[in-house]
């Protein structure tokens, strides 16, 4: 069965909509979108360094995508840039070096757009095994921190007041969406990742009022469009990662009507 | 005596900015007490409550805490709609509490039937009882309470503090108690500290409302509403047949 890919590519995307709907969740919450968008940038560069050293690619973004983080970390301490400023930088320059040393290594050919954009036919049997092990141990780590990081989303002094440890929810939580970007890349590609956890979570926000729902709608909005994209890429011949982010970005539009509709009672 | 207290703070002070937000404080909760921190804006109350709280790491002096089950009210929350949240969620932010519990204390604070709304569609006072209602909730044996009544309406105002003190003898809890109504608060408190950046006065309501720097303060009228409160309160105590003398 897994020998057809677009039956992987499904599979694959079926994974990832389940780990997205969560961390999406606490991206738009804690509003890390930008965030999530550095570390997805800096991957590229994970991945050149995997090419280059023969070196198995998740690892190698996910280790790219801490190291990034922690740069981070310290830069907002040791200078006096805002954040969104430094996030801009390390972006970017991640990006450009990334591309940079891809023209060095003119004895690989890499396939530029499928690492931007995201490519079907490059799922594996391996990477299916490499988005549902780890999106499982990515979950299971969510749900052990979930009580402090959500305390602490809602407030901070008060979930550290009451004995919760916000700032090892915190760190541990970095490390689970540089993973979820090391097991996501090869279906959206780096520039879209964070479209895939933001979009379905923005949609979920507009037609829920409590936060397991909006966890659960942006899981269902993911797979469905997972699969709208999945299938209209096959259909029209369309890149795979921007369709399902499109697909996405169409089911956000619908769920407006429902906003519209909310306001409308409420006058 | 000894093992009756829930935290101790010795000496202690923070800064942030090289300004000194307070300094020299020393102050302990036991069991059952409450201790009320009065004092002008600025004065450095809530940094108190939140140094008691293990909230700042660089602080001076030191913080001796016997209790990790604190409930917390604190005076700013801000929070963000991005996140949909009701009632019955916040009641559950940092602890798993059952359904009795929860709807005991959002009864005993009066807003159970808020229960499922949203939290941002709350007014200020149903917010502050919701905050109070879950502090409460989870029967903690420390109670840090950052001006927990503001917003209230004047009779639900007397309510919640009749609440406070019932709450300090039914769960021989001690609460860190923070307020600027002089009026209310000194009726149920064992011990008051007076801040204006450094502890200026401390004692008894009684003993704080005669010293000097306590009237500089607040003004020689706090320092008679003070007495006359203490005379009102002694006379409802007369009428309950509670022995307890000021």
């Amino acid at each position: 069965m897994f020998d057809d890919f677009f039956i992987r590519a499904l599979v694959a995307g079926i994974g990832i909509a389940f780990v997205a709907g969560p961390l999406g969740c606490f991206v738009v919450w804690r509003r890390l979108s930008y965030f999530g968008d550095t570390l997805a940038h800096s991957a590229l560069l994970g991945v050149t360094i995997a090419y280059s050293l023969e070196f198995n690619i998740a690892v190698s973004i996910f280790l790219i995508s801490s190291a990034i983080a922690l740069i981070l970390i310290q830069l907002q301490k040791k200078t006096n840039l805002p954040s969104d400023a430094l996030l801009g930088l390390l972006a970017h320059s991640s990006l450009a070096v990334g591309l940079v040393v891809i023209g060095f290594l003119t004895f690989i050919r890499f396939d530029i757009m499928g690492l931007l954009f995201g490519d079907i036919l490059a799922v594996n049997k391996k990477d299916l095994i490499t988005i549902w092990v780890g999106g499982a141990l990515i979950l299971f780590v969510l749900r052990l921190i979930w009580k402090p990081l959500f305390a602490s989303t809602v407030n901070y002094e008060l979930a550290q007041a009451e004995g919760l440890n916000p700032d090892r929810a915190k760190a541990v939580f970095t490390v689970l969406l540089a993973a979820i970007i090391a097991i996501s890349i090869k279906l959206v590609g780096v520039l879209l990742i964070t479209g895939m956890l933001i979009i379905p979570t923005a949609m979920a926000r507009n037609l829920s009022d409590n936060p397991k729902k909006m966890v659960i709608f942006a899981i269902i909005g993911g797979l469905l469009s997972v699969f709208i994209g999945l299938f209209s890429s096959l259909e029209f011949n369309t890149p795979s990662g921007p369709s399902i982010i499109a697909a996405a970005l169409a089911l956000f539009i619908f769920s407006l009507l429902k906003v519209k509709q909310t306001i409308q009672l409420k006058n | 005596m000894g093992n009756n207290i829930l935290v101790k703070l010795n000496n202690v002070g923070f800064q942030q900015n090289q300004k000194w937000l307070v300094q020299g404080v020393s102050l302990q909760v036991e069991k059952g007490k409450i201790v009320t921190l009065i004092g002008p804006n600025g004065s450095g109350k809530s940094t108190t409550a939140k140094i008691a709280l293990g909230l700042f790491k660089n602080i001076e002096g030191q913080v001796e805490k016997f209790t990790n089950n604190i409930g917390y009210v604190p005076q700013k929350i801000s929070i963000d709609w991005t996140l949909p949240l009701r009632v019955r969620d916040f009641m559950l932010l940092t602890d798993n509490l059952t359904e009795d519990v929860i709807d005991e204390a959002l009864s005993l604070t009066g807003v159970i039937n808020l229960k499922d709304k949203s939290l941002g569609n709350l007014s200020g006072g149903e917010f502050q009882r919701v905050l109070l209602a879950r502090a409460i909730s989870k029967k903690p044996e420390l109670l840090v309470l950052d001006e927990p009544v503001q917003g209230v309406d004047f009779t639900g105002e007397i309510a919640l503090y009749e609440l406070i003190k019932e709450i300090s003898e039914k769960l021989n809890c001690g609460i860190l108690l923070i307020s600027h109504d002089l009026h209310t608060v000194m009726s149920a408190t064992d011990h008051v500290v007076c801040l204006n950046g450094h502890v200026c006065c401390s004692g008894s309501p009684k003993e704080v409302a005669k010293n000097s720097e306590y009237k500089a303060l607040f003004g020689e009228q706090a320092s008679q509403t003070l007495s006359i409160y203490e005379h009102k309160h002694d006379h409802v105590h007369a009428n309950d047949g509670d022995i307890k003398k000021n």
